[in-house]
C-alpha cells in the first residue's frame, strides 16, 4: 500500500494502467462465466470483487494518486467493477434459476398416491335424513319434541283414542315391560310410535303448538328385509284456530317437494287411524319416473314397482277426542298430524334393498353417507 | 276381505267392462285399501270338460300307484271316443265324474297339455286336482269329483267358475261392515253412484212364542238372538259348485253343508252365525258370563277354563259355546257324508248381536282369534240378524231338503237409533272448502244416514256403522266421498319458532365432531341378556345390572333393555371385525334404560279430561329413567401404514380423547383421572369427571377393555371404548364462549424437562405448573415423555413441557420470563415432588 504521493504519475503505476485494469476485468468476466456451479462462482467472486481482488487492490492505488489523475483513474476502475458486478449479478441469476429448476424438478411428487391414513367417519343415514326433515319444519317455524322411549300406556295408547279394548291396540304389536313384582301388569310399554310426544307436546306446550317428533320406536317384528322391531318415525303435530285438511295437504306436499324436488306431490287416500278422523294414507308421486312408468311396460320404474306412488306413512285431523283428553278445547282448536317411517323413506330415496343393512352397523353401509343427507 | 268379483257384481250392476282393477282404484280413492286383485285363471285356456270314468287300470312295477283310465267326455273331444288318460291319484272310482283337461289346453301357470308318453302309455290329458287348476283349498287336495248329475262333456271352465277377479281388501279395524260382500257392495254402489240390491232385504218372519226356547240373562252382552231350527236335512246333500267355489273364493275351505251355507250368509252378510245340533242341545238355550272355572272344549278341540267375563251360550248341562267366537264340540254338527247313521238332520240356528269389548276380550283372552270374534269386535249390523237366519235357513231348505219351522224366537234388548248433531258447514271447516248443505246431506244420505235439520243437522247413523259416532266421522263421510283428491293444498302460518334446543344442537354437534374424527355411527339395538354383564365384568352390586325387563321380549336371550352402549357397539364392531374390517371406530348416541328406586305401576287415567300435573307426574314416576349416553369403541389401526410411514394403532389414549371432543362440544371441562371399572384394563382405564353445581361426579370411563373381557365377548386384542352419560355431561357445560383477549406483543417460550415418580399422573404436574406460572401464562405443552432408569433413576420419568408466557400490554423480559417459569416449577416440585431435569 503506497502513501499520497504528489509527484506521483498515474501512467507510471502499474496496476492503473488502462490496459491492465481492462486486463483484470476480463479476467473476471471469463472466471464468471466460467463458473458452472453456485459455489463456483462465489469462488470467483471472492477472487475478483473481494477485498483481495486485483480490482479491489486498483481501486485503494486511487488514493495515492495526485489529484488531477484521480478522477480518471478512478472513472476507468469504477468502470470495470461496475461491468464485473453486472456480470456477477447475471451469472448469479443465471445459476441460481438453473439450481432451482433443478431442485424443484428433483422435489416433483406422485400428487395421485391414496391417502387414508386416518379412514373418514359418517353419522347414521337414520340420524341424517330424520335430521334433514326436521330442519325443513323446523324453517317453517315448528319446533321438535322429544319423549321417553319407554312410556305410560295412557300416552301411547289411551289419551290416543286407543282405549283398552279398541281393536287397534290389539293390533299394534306391542313390547310389555314387566311390572314393579314381576308381572305383566306394568301400565308401561316400548312406545309403538312417537305420535306419544304428540300428546307430551299438547301437555306441556302453549297453543297454538307446532311440532315434529322424531324418534325412535318398538314393535314386536322380527329382523328380515323389510321389517326391523326398532325403527325411526318422524310425527308432525300442528294444533292452532282453524286448520283444515287442505293445510294438510298442503305441508305434505311442501315436504315431498323439499326432500324430492319441485313437481313434487301427495296423495291422500281415506284410511282408519284412532287418534285422527278423518284419516287418511299419504302416498307420494315417484320421484323416479313421476307416474309415467304406470301402464308403460317399456319403462318400468323400480322405485314405486310401477305403480307411480309411493306409499308414505298415515295423517289426518287430530280426532278432537285425543284434544279432549290433553284439555284441548276441541270446539276452538283443529289440528293435524302425519307420521312416516325414516327406515322407509331412506330404502326408496337412496336404493336400500334390505333393512338389515341399517340395523347392523357395518361401516361399509354407514361410511358413503358422509355428515348429512 | 276378500271380494270375487263376480259375487259383487249379484248386488251392484257395475258395467260390464268394468275390471278388478277399475273397480280397485274407485275402492280406494273411496276409503277401502284393496291390496291386490287376484286374477283367477287368466292364463287358463280350454278344452277343459266334464268326464265320466269308464274303465280303470292299476298299472303294476312303478315307484308310486298309477292308473290307466278311460274317461267318456262326450263330444268334447272330437271323436266321441273314451279319452285314455294316466293318472297318479286314487280318491276317485269307475262312474266318477271329473274334471278332464284335453290335449291343446294350458292350466293356470301356464301349464301346457298336450298328448305324452308316460308309464309306458300314452295320456291324452289329465284327471285334474284343485290344486292344478288354482281353486284354492278343498280339504283333499285330490282330484276334483262331481255330483253325480252333473252332465258329460260340459265346459268346466264354466261349471266351476274358475275365470274370476278377486279383489283383497285390507279391511280397518272402524269397518266392520266390510268384512262381508254387502258391506263392500255397499261402498262399490256409492263409489259407481249405482243402486244397491241389498241381499239383507229379504222377507223375514215376524218372530213368535214357538220358536226353540232362548233367554239371554246379559241382555248388555247380548243386546239380539235370533233362533230358527230347520229339520230334515238330507244327510247325503251336499255344498253345490257354486257355493264351494265362492267359499273357496274368499279363503275358506268347504266342510259340510249346513256349515258351509252359515259360513256363506256370514261371508254374504257380515253376520256370524252358528248352526247347533238339534239332538244334541237339551232344552233352552242361555246367553250368561261364564262361572269362574267352567270348563268348554271348543271346535278346534282345546279345553278352554273359563273367565267370569266370557259371554257363554248354554243350554241345560252348561256352556255349549263361547258367544261370539267359537261353538262348543259337544253341539257340533256332525259331517254328513262320512257316517250317515248318526248324520244331523235337524238344526237351530244362531244369529246373535253381542259386545264388540266383551268379544274382543274373551278372543284375546283364550287367544282365539275366529272370523266370528274378528266380525263382533269390528262391529256387526244387528239389524241383519233376522235376515241372515232366514237366509241360512232359506239355503239350507233348497240346498238340502230341509223344512223350516215356523217357530221364530227373537230376544232383543230395546235400543234407540243413534243419532248425531252436526252443524251443516262442519264438513267444510274440517276439510277446508265450502261443500255446502246440500251436497254433505247428499253424501250423508248415500251412506246411509237419516238427516234432518237445516243449519244444525240431526243425523240418524245406519245400524250398520256403528263406527260413526261424531261428528268428525260424518265430516270424514262426506270428505272421502267428494275425494280426497279434490282437496286443495295451503299451508298453515305457524308462529315464530325458536328452532333446535341447545340440547339439541349439542346431540347434531356431538354426531358431526365424533364422525369428524373418523368415527362411524352405528345404531344398535338395545335389547340385552344379563349374562352380558358378566362378560362385562361388571360387579355383582353394579347398578347397571338393575334392568328393565319385556314381558315378550323377542328372544328370551336378550329380555332386558340396556343400561350400556356398550353391548350393542361391541356387538356391531364384532360383526364388522367378522366381514373382514378389522381397523374400527365406531359411535352411538342412545337412551338407557335404569329402574327406578321406587317401582311402581302406570295407572290407567281417563281421556275425557286433561290429567293434573299430579297425575301426569304420577305417570312419568312410573317410567325408568331414560338418560342418553354416548359410546365409542375401537379396534385395529387408528391411523394406517402407507407410504407416508407407519401406522399406528387404536389404544387408550384415542377412547379418552373422544370423551374430550364431546365434552369439548358440550362446553363441559372434563377431567380425567385414573380409574378402576368392570369392562376396562385396570391399569389402562380412565375415570371421566366433571364439576356441576359445584359437585365432582364422574360420568363415565374410557381406555382399553380387560383382556378377560375381549375373551368373553370374543372382540379382537387391545380394543378400546369409552362410555359416558351425555345428560350429566351436558349438565356441566357452559353456555356461551367467550373471547379470549389477544396480545399481539411478542411471546416468550420456556421449556422445562421435569422429573417425577412414575405413578405421578402427568395431569397433577400440569395443574400445578398452570397455577405457579400465574397470569403470564398462555399456554403449556407437554411434548415428550422420556423413562430411563440410567439417567433419571428407578420408577422415575421425565416430563417435557413447552411453557409460552406473553402480556397483554408489554414485551416480556427475560427475567420475568424465567420467574414465571421458576415459579411454576417451584410449586410443581412442592405438589408432585417434580425436579428439574440438570
Amino acid at each position: 500500500m503506497s502513501a499520497p504521493n504528489k509527484s506521483y504519475d498515474p501512467v507510471e503505476v502499474e496496476a492503473l494502467k488502462p490496459e491492465e485494469i481492462e486486463r483484470m476485468r476480463d479476467e473476471a468476466l471469463a472466471a464468471f462465466a466460467a463458473a458452472d456451479s453456485l459455489d463456483a462462482l462465489h469462488e470467483a467472486k471472492v477472487a475478483h470483487t473481494g477485498p483481495a481482488s486485483p480490482l479491489s487492490l486498483a481501486n485503494r492505488e486511487i488514493g495515492a494518486l495526485p489529484p488531477h489523475a484521480k478522477a480518471e483513474a478512478g472513472k476507468r476502475v469504477g468502470m470495470a467493477r461496475g461491468a464485473v458486478n453486472k456480470a456477477l449479478a447475471a451469472r448469479q441469476a443465471e445459476l441460481e434459476a438453473e439450481r432451482d429448476a433443478r431442485v424443484l424438478v428433483e422435489e416433483d411428487v406422485d400428487v395421485t398416491l391414496p391417502y387414508d391414513r386416518v379412514p373418514a367417519g359418517a353419522r347414521h343415514p337414520l340420524t341424517t335424513l330424520s335430521e334433514r326433515i326436521e330442519d325443513i319444519f323446523v324453517a317453517m317455524g315448528y319446533e321438535v319434541a322429544e319423549g321417553p322411549q319407554v312410556e305410560a300406556e295412557w300416552f301411547n295408547f289411551d289419551a290416543l283414542n286407543i282405549g283398552p279394548d279398541h281393536p287397534a291396540r290389539g293390533e299394534a304389536d306391542t313390547f310389555f315391560v314387566e311390572g314393579p313384582d314381576g308381572g305383566a301388569e306394568s301400565g308401561v310399554v316400548l312406545r309403538t310410535h312417537t305420535s306419544p310426544v304428540q300428546i307430551r307436546s299438547l301437555l306441556d306446550r302453549e297453543l297454538p303448538v307446532y311440532v315434529i317428533c322424531p324418534g325412535r320406536v318398538y314393535r314386536t317384528d322380527e329382523l328380515d328385509a323389510t321389517h326391523t322391531p326398532v325403527f325411526h318415525q318422524v310425527e308432525l303435530l300442528a294444533v292452532d284456530e282453524g286448520l283444515t285438511m287442505a293445510d294438510l295437504k298442503g305441508t305434505l306436499d311442501h315436504m315431498v317437494q323439499s326432500l324430492f324436488g319441485e313437481g313434487m306431490k301427495t296423495r291422500l287416500r281415506p284410511n282408519f287411524f284412532p287418534f285422527t278422523e278423518p284419516s287418511a294414507e299419504m302416498d307420494m308421486l315417484c320421484y323416479v319416473c313421476k307416474g309415467e312408468s304406470v301402464g308403460n311396460p317399456d319403462r318400468p320404474c323400480r322405485t314405486c314397482s310401477s305403480e307411480g306412488w309411493i306409499e308414505l306413512g298415515g295423517c289426518g285431523m287430530v280426532n278432537p277426542r285425543v284434544l279432549t283428553a290433553c284439555g284441548v278445547d276441541p270446539e276452538k282448536y283443529s289440528g293435524f298430524a302425519f307420521g312416516f317411517g325414516i327406515e322407509r323413506m331412506l330404502m326408496f330415496r337412496h336404493n336400500v334393498d334390505d333393512m338389515r343393512d341399517m340395523v347392523e352397523g357395518d361401516v361399509r353401509f354407514t361410511r358413503p353417507f358422509g355428515m348429512e343427507i | 276381505m276378500r271380494v270375487p268379483l263376480s259375487w259383487l257384481r249379484e248386488y251392484v250392476d257395475l258395467p260390464a267392462t268394468e275390471t278388478g282393477r277399475d273397480v280397485q282404484a274407485k275402492l280406494i280413492s273411496a276409503g277401502l285399501e284393496v291390496e291386490t286383485v287376484e286374477q283367477l285363471g287368466a292364463d287358463l285356456k280350454g278344452p277343459l270338460v266334464v268326464g265320466q270314468v269308464l274303465t280303470i287300470e292299476e298299472l303294476e312295477g312303478f315307484k308310486k300307484p298309477i292308473r290307466f283310465c278311460t274317461v267318456d267326455v262326450g263330444q268334447a273331444n272330437g271323436t266321441g271316443e273314451p279319452q285314455e288318460i294316466v293318472c297318479g291319484a286314487r280318491n276317485f272310482a269307475v262312474g266318477d265324474k271329473v274334471v278332464v283337461v284335453l290335449p291343446g289346453a294350458t292350466l293356470p301357470g301356464g301349464f301346457s297339455i298336450s298328448a305324452r308318453k308316460t308309464y309306458g302309455k300314452v295320456s291324452h290329458g289329465m284327471i285334474c286336482s284343485t290344486d292344478e287348476l288354482g281353486m284354492g283349498d278343498d280339504g283333499t287336495h285330490g282330484i276334483i269329483v262331481l255330483p253325480p248329475e252333473t252332465e258329460v262333456g260340459k265346459d268346466a271352465i264354466e261349471l266351476l267358475e274358475l275365470v274370476d277377479e278377486v279383489l283383497d281388501i285390507a279391511v280397518t279395524a272402524n269397518r266392520g261392515d266390510c268384512l262381508s260382500i254387502r258391506g263392500v257392495a255397499r261402498e262399490t254402489a256409492i263409489a259407481y253412484g249405482l243402486p244397491l240390491r241389498d241381499p239383507a232385504l229379504i222377507d223375514v218372519p215376524a218372530p213368535n212364542a214357538y220358536g226353540y226356547p232362548v233367554q239371554v240373562a246379559d241382555p248388555f252382552g247380548c243386546d239380539r238372538f235370533t233362533a230358527r231350527t230347520v229339520t230334515g236335512l238330507r244327510p247325503e246333500a251336499r255344498s253345490p259348485i257354486w257355493l264351494q267355489r265362492r267359499l273357496q273364493k274368499v279363503g275358506m275351505r268347504p266342510i259340510s253343508l249346513a256349515v258351509d251355507v252359515t259360513n256363506y250368509v256370514m261371508m254374504e252378510l257380515g253376520q256370524p252365525l252358528h248352526a247347533y245340533d238339534r239332538r244334541l242341545v237339551q232344552g233352552t238355550i242361555g246367553v250368561r258370563r261364564a262361572q269362574e272355572g267352567e270348563k268348554l272344549v271348543t271346535l278346534d278341540g282345546v279345553e278352554r277354563k273359563l273367565h267370569a267375563e266370557d259371554l257363554v251360550i248354554t243350554d241345560e248341562r252348561g256352556p255349549i259355546g263361547l258367544a261370539g267366537v267359537m261353538g262348543g264340540a259337544n253341539t257340533e254338527i256332525a259331517d254328513h257324508t262320512e257316517d250317515v247313521e248318526n248324520a244331523t238332520t235337524d238344526v237351530v240356528i244362531e244369529a246373535a248381536h253381542f259386545n264388540a269389548v266383551s268379544i274382543a276380550r274373551t278372543a284375546r283372552r283364550h287367544k282365539l282369534l275366529s272370523e266370528a270374534s274378528r266380525r263382533f269386535e269390528r262391529g256387526v249390523d244387528p239389524q241383519a240378524a233376522a235376515a241372515a237366519a232366514q237366509r241360512t235357513v232359506d239355503l239350507l231348505v233348497l240346498l238340502a231338503g230341509g223344512t223350516a219351522e215356523a217357530g221364530v224366537t227373537e230376544v232383543i234388548a230395546p235400543s234407540a237409533p243413534r243419532t248425531i248433531t252436526v252443524p251443516a258447514d262442519h264438513p267444510d271447516k274440517v276439510a277446508g272448502v265450502g261443500y255446502g248443505r246440500e251436497t254433505v246431506v247428499r253424501r250423508l244420505q248415500e251412506v246411509g244416514c237419516d238427516v234432518y235439520g237445516q243449519d244444525e243437522l240431526i243425523v240418524t247413523v245406519p245400524s250398520w256403522r256403528p263406527d260413526l259416532t261424531d261428528p268428525n266421522d260424518l265430516a270424514e263421510e262426506v270428505i272421502r266421498l267428494e275425494g280426497y283428491e279434490n282437496l286443495p293444498s295451503t299451508l298453515p302460518k305457524p308462529p315464530a319458532g325458536r328452532g333446535l334446543t341447545g340440547r339439541q344442537r349439542l346431540h347434531r354437534r356431538i354426531g358431526r365432531a365424533l364422525a369428524g374424527a373418523g368415527y362411524v355411527e352405528a345404531l344398535n339395538y338395545p335389547f340385552v341378556g344379563e349374562q352380558v354383564f358378566d362378560q362385562l365384568g361388571l360387579a355383582a352390586e353394579d347398578p347397571a345390572r338393575r334392568v328393565v325387563k319385556l314381558v315378550n321380549p323377542l328372544s328370551d336371550e336378550e329380555p332386558a333393555l340396556r343400561t350400556t352402549l356398550l353391548p350393542g357397539l361391541l356387538g356391531a364392531l364384532r360383526r364388522n371385525d367378522g366381514r373382514g374390517s378389522h381397523d374400527l371406530a365406531l359411535f352411538e348416541t342412545g337412551l338407557v334404560f335404569h329402574p327406578r328406586e321406587e317401582r311402581r305401576a302406570a295407572v290407567h287415567l281417563p281421556v275425557d279430561r286433561r290429567p293434573t300435573d299430579e297425575e301426569i307426574a304420577a305417570l312419568d314416576a312410573a317410567l325408568p329413567e331414560q338418560p342418553r349416553h354416548a359410546a365409542v369403541v375401537l379396534a385395529g389401526a387408528r391411523e394406517q401404514a402407507g407410504w407416508w410411514g407407519k401406522g399406528r394403532p387404536a389404544d387408550w389414549a384415542d377412547a379418552i380423547e373422544a370423551a374430550r371432543t364431546i365434552a369439548r362440544e358440550a362446553g363441559a371441562e372434563l377431567a380425567v383421572r385414573k380409574g378402576r371399572y368392570g369392562p376396562w384394563h385396570p391399569g389402562r382405564c380412565a375415570e371421566l369427571v366433571v364439576v356441576a353445581d359445584g359437585a365432582e361426579r364422574v360420568v363415565g370411563h374410557a381406555g382399553e377393555l380387560h383382556p378377560r373381557v375381549l375373551k368373553a365377548l370374543g372382540l379382537p386384542e387391545r380394543t378400546c371404548a369409552m362410555e359416558l352419560n351425555l345428560d350429566a355431561l351436558e349438565e356441566a357445560g357452559d353456555g356461551i364462549p367467550m373471547a379470549p383477549g389477544i396480545s399481539t406483543f411478542p411471546v416468550a417460550t420456556q421449556d422445562v424437562a421435569l422429573v417425577v415418580d412414575k405413578p405421578v399422573p402427568a395431569a397433577e404436574v400440569e395443574a400445578a405448573l398452570r397455577a405457579g406460572a400465574g397470569e403470564l401464562l398462555e399456554s403449556i405443552r407437554l411434548f415428550d415423555v422420556y423413562e430411563n432408569a440410567e439417567q433419571l433413576g428407578e420408577g422415575r420419568k421425565s416430563l417435557a413441557y413447552a411453557l409460552r408466557f406473553r402480556a397483554p400490554d408489554r414485551t416480556l423480559t427475560v427475567d420475568e420470563a424465567s420467574a414465571a417459569r421458576d415459579a411454576a416449577v417451584a410449586l410443581a416440585g412442592e405438589r408432585t415432588g417434580a425436579v428439574l431435569r440438570g
